[in-house]
């Protein structure tokens, strides 16, 4: 994919948002391109909620900050209701329907779901929903390829936690090969509402 | 050529300071630009360095007169209000002819005012830094990798010409990742410093570090001694850059993350086919004079896009000196404009109408 993709990542703090724009930058880096990461700072972090800004482009980055995504990445449903009217008409969201749930689709934006909360806590990856939710990107809009990927993730987990990088990567292959299965779209399953974010591996998040 | 990585600009900085030789760093926290501290804590302490976290912003930059005064490297860095702290010691080290590095990490003001990104101590920056006659080199980068790349050359003006040297970024800069190739590790040759106050044993005449002249003679003299200095740096260091102006009817000026904003706002309207450059002053202190007068006879417009009320705009109106019109748009207090809104503004610079305009009032 060779045109400019601007993306907001949004979500709990916690959820490992900043380090899934992280994960996301560095593909960019890595095929060559021009990026930006620009996370939300101040006292919302502490009021619990994260979001970042990520662009890459084939040209010099003006502003790192965005107004219209061409794609939101949103993990709770504060952030969805906040973002979804800034998606400009045939962009793309991305949504952990393991905590968004009951809203109104737009019929202009393609939406992609996936439980990526859920599928994290089913399969042993606890707090990585949020590189599972990097696989589903990666599969809906081809924005790198798996390759350039499982290298961002080497590049991007700090030294602390290199015994991470093989989940990581697990959970990059399950959301990009993960297929709804009878229903479609934006037929997401009322949340399980499993919030529950927090362990031992939440710092990889914030670990940069 | 090194790897490039992904850092933030305030880490990047931190990195850079360290690999043009600074192993010495007084600071005090502040939003947005607490990382570069932090940086500073960790990295400085391994190598051999000092790293101290002072009581207050003002004990801070007392400390780096004083490692100054020894001929030690030394930087400290800090946010507007902290920044606003550090005056009288700034203006103590313009006195006794010390050099520092300041970084300033702007966020809205006045007061405690907010922690987003602002440009709105442009003022505080070039025209009053302290009290009294004196100036400090001021420069403004506006990538991630200009916050590394500038950083050696800040240093090593301030050793050339003997002042206090400040980086003026924001928060936009310091928060934000960029890819970013550092700088060499090896080579540091820091320069002799005769005028230090390293103890000799009586083998030499003493150094004096003091800004107090109680004999208006002696400290006039001391200040035209200075000033001297100002003219050769007014001369010889003035950086800018320049994007697309050849042919430019209508000149943006525009310095740190509001140049990005404003370089993606000429190509937006060129696009269309309005003819629209862009100078990006790197050096604030001296101004860029040189580029922007070559620039006059050329375009018909100036627009200084800032994210403040307008400060920049009259050191552009000095040099533009009524020839051609110079415009203005801004927004302040944290808030960033769209190259949307830079590009309308331009569009109606094109159309006749002048524009002196912060959000969607005119001042």
């Amino acid at each position: 994919m060779a045109s400019d993709i601007s993306i907001m990542l949004a979500g709990f703090g916690g959820q490992g948002i900043l380090f899934a724009g992280k994960v996301i930058a560095y593909a960019g880096l890595l095929d060559g391109r021009e990026v930006s990461w620009l996370p939300s700072y101040g006292p919302e972090m502490r009021g619990g909620t994260a979001n970042c800004s990520v662009v890459i482009s084939d040209e010099p980055i003006g502003s790192p900050l965005i107004t219209n995504p061409d794609v939101l990445i949103a993990m709770n449903m504060p952030s969805y209701d906040r973002y979804i009217g800034d998606v400009p008409s045939g962009g793309v969201v991305i949504l952990d329907s393991s905590l968004v749930s009951g809203y109104t689709p737009r019929d202009d934006v393609s939406y992609y779901p996936i439980p990526a909360t859920n599928l994290a806590n089913e399969n042993g990856l606890r707090t990585l929903g949020n590189v599972i939710m990097i696989g589903r990107l990666m599969a809906a809009t081809g924005f790198a390829s798996e390759e350039t990927l499982r290298l961002a993730i080497d590049k991007s987990v700090s030294a602390r936690h290199t015994d991470l990088i093989e989940f990581n990567k697990q959970a990059l292959k399950l959301g990009a090969t993960w297929q709804p299965d009878s229903e479609q779209g934006a037929e997401s399953k009322p949340g399980a509402g499993s919030a529950d974010t927090e362990s031992e591996m939440a710092g990889i998040g914030a670990a940069v | 050529m090194a790897e490039k990585v992904l850092m933030k600009g305030n880490e990047a900085l931190a990195e850079a300071a360290i690999r043009a030789g600074c192993k010495t760093f007084f600071g005090y926290p502040i939003t947005p630009q607490t990382e570069l501290a932090a940086y500073m804590a960790k990295a400085l302490p391994p190598i051999g360095g000092t790293y101290l976290q002072a009581e207050s912003e003002v004990a801070a930059i007392n400390m780096v007169y004083g490692a100054s005064a020894a001929g030690v490297r030394v930087m400290t860095s800090s946010s507007s209000p902290g920044v606003s702290l550090k005056q009288e010691g700034i203006s103590y080290l313009i006195g006794a002819d010390l050099p520092a590095l300041i970084i300033n990490i702007q966020r809205g003001g006045p007061g405690l005012g907010g922690i987003q990104p602002s440009q709105a101590d442009y003022w505080q920056a070039t025209k009053a830094t302290g009290h009294g006659d004196g100036q400090i080199i001021v420069l403004a980068p506006s990538t991630v990798q200009e916050m590394t790349d500038l950083v050696a050359l800040a240093f090593d003006l301030g050793d050339k010409y003997r002042t206090p040297v400040m980086i003026l970024a924001d928060g936009l800069l310091g928060q934000m990742m960029e890819p970013v190739e550092l700088p060499e590790t090896d080579g540091v040759e820091l320069p002799e410093k005769p005028w230090a106050l390293t103890g000799h044993g009586n083998s030499r005449e003493k150094n004096m570090a003091n800004s107090m002249h109680l004999d208006p003679q002696e400290l006039e003299d001391s200040i035209l001694e200075r000033y001297e200095r100002y003219l050769v740096i007014k001369q010889d260091e003035q950086l800018a850059e320049s994007y697309l102006t050849e042919d430019a009817d209508i000149t943006l000026v525009a310095y740190g993350a509001a140049a990005r904003v404003a370089r993606s706002a000429v190509n937006k309207v060129r696009a269309e086919g309005i003819s629209a450059g862009l100078i990006r002053p790197i050096s604030l202190w001296p101004f860029s004079v040189d580029v922007i007068e070559q620039q006059v006879p050329i375009s018909s417009d100036f627009l200084s896009v800032e994210f403040s009320m307008g400060q920049m705009v009259d050191d552009l109106r000095l040099v533009v000196d009524g020839r051609k019109r110079v415009h203005f748009y801004g927004h302040t207090g944290g808030i960033v404009p769209t190259p949307d809104e830079i590009a309308d503004v331009i569009r109606r610079i094109a159309a006749g109408e002048k524009v002196n305009q912060v959000a969607f009032r005119s001042y």
